[in-house]
């Protein structure tokens, strides 16, 4: 046990990173014996991927709101009413004045749902920084009032259809940017990962500071590099239907060759948003000096406030991210049904907290991680569509969700009380 | 003799018609410890607070280098190269030493933060005063009272603090650990800082003082040479209020 965990800390991997990512490896391989193999298949990976999405975005917002030591419990009800005005300004006001189908359409759509989103947690923000009332009831009374917003906006009535070119941010059959640009982004991924690892341990041995040895360094940039690649060859294997493929060929004008059209789906657009999302968070997070100082209020909110950190400020802008991250979160979920409903989001701060919570955010403030969220996500996310796959109904599906969520808290207490300090 | 470093000259404060502290004059030297002793409530640490610019005195004056300086906010008292450090309160305890030391005032290079110049930057003034610090990547969390007090020290140090209010700084603190707060501050006093230590415990800075000035009731008892005073002398003063039989300093 002490060789193994001497051996992660030469190579500077992270242990509870690992430890979900085998869970999650035990849960798929679980749920793929079940099934008789339908679980590990490209095609129900790439379901997961895109049923990931919308709650993945959201919790990437609540790692640094949890961090500061607060919670957002109105980030459902927040997409709702940002859903609905979103599909109300592309459905009924913008057709009449551009025209259906204008390509501006959903341009200026979804750059309003991304400012409703973040004024909605800048409303928030300015209660939790300025007026100090506690973030727990501030948002506790948005779940309720964006909810009520949400049913106000159209009088109960679902908004359909939305825009065409709008709803493939939602990642239906023909959402994804296909094989060939597939395989082009996840090169730039590994290339920049390589990259970002030689320019560190360049600078690092520039400064004489101690450096990993240079196979542990190769090895670790290798499973990195290898992460996005396997991840596009994945998405790449799962091949259009066969309907789906020849009415496209219709719509653009190909030609059906012979032995059939082969179209592979590649990577969903809301999936590629989730990877930059997440990308530019951690970065923000962790390399910058906004980030620093969310670590810092959250380690000690009186240190940071002598340190000269604006802590009032700092609140605000936490919760106007998160609140422009719903509003990405909206997009991709009313794209994705090709309707706005007024339930649409329901209980999606449950699953945001729970993904963070699960991906190693302490709730005493002070520690989370992106990569970790966005992995919790896909944890509940993978038992919720197995269980589905297996045929159990909702209830259970709740049941096991509730349970997964305690029990991984708990874990985690016991790790960090064993860990050595 | 040349200026002082620090000089507060008749300082009164009031809250609420209790005079907390009541025409107090002290004075500090370059590369010199003064103890700031006295009872909780004696009013040492509201007078410290009008130097580090929380609190405005009702009356008297701050020289600093003989001239008049006028700290109405902690970061005048900055301006002023005049850094507090806290028993408790100084250290996020989930970032590493590098990222306590730089805190507010991180490098950054494109907009992104510099963490290898910080951290050679951290290396360099950290072992300059506390050679034995390994522990660069680990939270503050994980090291030893002694260890942290040499982040916050270090803090201080390496933004060109010319005079450092120290607050209990080893009343939490074995013996080992003081022993090396102890090191530190001889450290501090080789390079020309002045430092005030505060404290309730007359035996926590008895021996790492020059001068000690005892208070009471908000009034100054005196101050005194160390060298020519017995821990006997100085509770007298502590408790009594009284002169000790030497000559004031």
């Amino acid at each position: 046990m002490n060789a193994v965990r001497s051996l992660f800390a030469r190579l500077e991997i992270d242990e509870r990173l690992l430890g979900m990512i085998i869970c999650l490896i035990g849960i798929w391989v679980g749920f793929h014996l079940l099934s008789d193999g339908r679980f590990i298949t490209p095609r129900n990976l790439y379901n997961l991927s895109l049923q990931t999405a919308s709650v993945a975005i959201m919790a990437i917002g609540m790692v640094p709101i949890i961090i500061i030591r607060q919670i957002d419990l109105s980030v459902g009800s927040m997409l709702g009413v940002t859903a609905m005005i979103v599909g109300v300004i592309q459905t009924f006001w913008l057709p009449p004045i551009l025209g259906g189908g204008h390509p501006l359409i959903w341009i200026i759509a979804a750059l309003a749902g991304i400012l409703i989103g973040a004024a909605l947690g800048g409303i928030n923000g300015l209660m939790v920084g300025y007026l100090g009332v506690p973030s727990f009831v501030v948002t506790l009374g948005g779940l309720l009032i964006w909810r009520g917003c949400a049913w106000w906006v159209t009088q109960g009535q679902t908004v359909a259809p939305l825009d065409e070119t709008f709803t493939l941010l939602g990642g239906g059959v023909y959402g994804t940017i296909g094989e060939t640009a597939s395989w082009i982004v996840a090169v730039i991924a590994a290339v920049a990962i390589a990259f970002a690892a030689h320019r560190r341990r360049r600078r690092h041995i520039a400064y004489g500071f101690p450096v990993r040895p240079l196979w542990a360094e190769a090895a670790v940039v290798v499973v990195q590099c290898a992460l996005p690649i396997g991840f596009a060859a994945v998405l790449n294997a799962y091949e259009m239907p066969a309907v789906a493929a020849t009415k496209l060929a219709e719509m653009k004008g190909w030609e059906i060759p012979e032995g059939g059209l082969h179209i592979f789906m590649g990577i969903p657009i809301p999936v590629l948003i989730l990877a930059g999302l997440a990308v530019a968070v951690s970065l923000l997070l962790n390399k910058t000096r906004f980030g620093r100082y969310v670590f810092a209020m959250g380690g000690n909110l009186e240190a940071a406030e002598r340190a000269g950190i604006n802590v009032k400020r700092m609140t605000v802008l936490v919760f106007v991210l998160m609140g422009a991250l719903v509003g990405v979160s909206a997009i991709v979920a009313s794209a994705r049904l090709q309707s706005a409903g007024n339930s649409i989001g329901s209980l999606d701060e449950l699953r945001v907290i729970a993904a963070a919570v699960i991906g190693g955010c302490s709730l005493a403030g002070g520690a989370g991680t992106i990569a970790g969220a966005i992995l919790g996500a896909v944890v509940i996310q993978s038992l919720q569509s197995g269980m589905s796959l297996l045929g159990y109904d909702a209830s259970l599906q709740n049941i096991v969700t509730g349970a997964v969520l305690v029990l991984a808290v708990y874990i985690d207490r016991l790790y960090q009380q064993r860990r050595p300090s | 003799m040349a200026n002082p470093l620090v000089e507060m000259r008749n300082i009164s404060i009031s809250f609420g018609g209790v005079r907390a502290v009541d025409d107090v004059s002290i004075d500090l030297h370059p590369g010199e410890v003064v103890g700031l002793l006295g009872h909780n409530g004696a009013g040492k640490s509201t007078l410290i607070k009008i130097l580090s610019g929380a609190y405005q005195a009702d009356k008297g004056e701050i020289l600093i280098d003989g001239k008049v300086a006028d700290i109405k906010s902690s970061r005048d008292a900055r301006d002023h190269r005049i850094e507090t450090i806290y028993q408790n309160l100084a250290l996020a305890d989930n970032l590493d030493a590098c990222a306590n030391l730089f805190l507010g005032r991180e490098m950054t290079a494109a907009g992104f933060l510099d963490e290898p110049a910080m951290e050679a930057a951290a290396r360099k003034v950290i072992g300059r005063l506390n050679p034995n610090f390994k522990k660069y990547h680990a939270p503050v969390s994980a090291l030893s009272g002694g260890q942290r007090q040499s982040v916050a020290i270090a803090r201080a140090v390496h933004f060109d603090a010319r005079i450092l209010i120290m607050d209990e700084p080893t009343a939490a603190l074995g013996v080992q650990e003081t022993k090396m707060v102890a090191e530190l501050i001889q450290q501090l006093k080789k390079e020309g800082i002045g430092i005030f230590l505060i404290s309730h415990d007359l035996h926590d800075v008895f021996d790492l003082s020059d001068r000690l000035s005892v208070m009471k009731n908000g009034k100054l008892v005196g101050t005194v040479r160390t060298q020519d005073v017995t821990k006997d002398d100085v509770l007298g003063m502590i408790i009594l209020g009284k002169q000790p039989a030497v000559a004031a300093a």
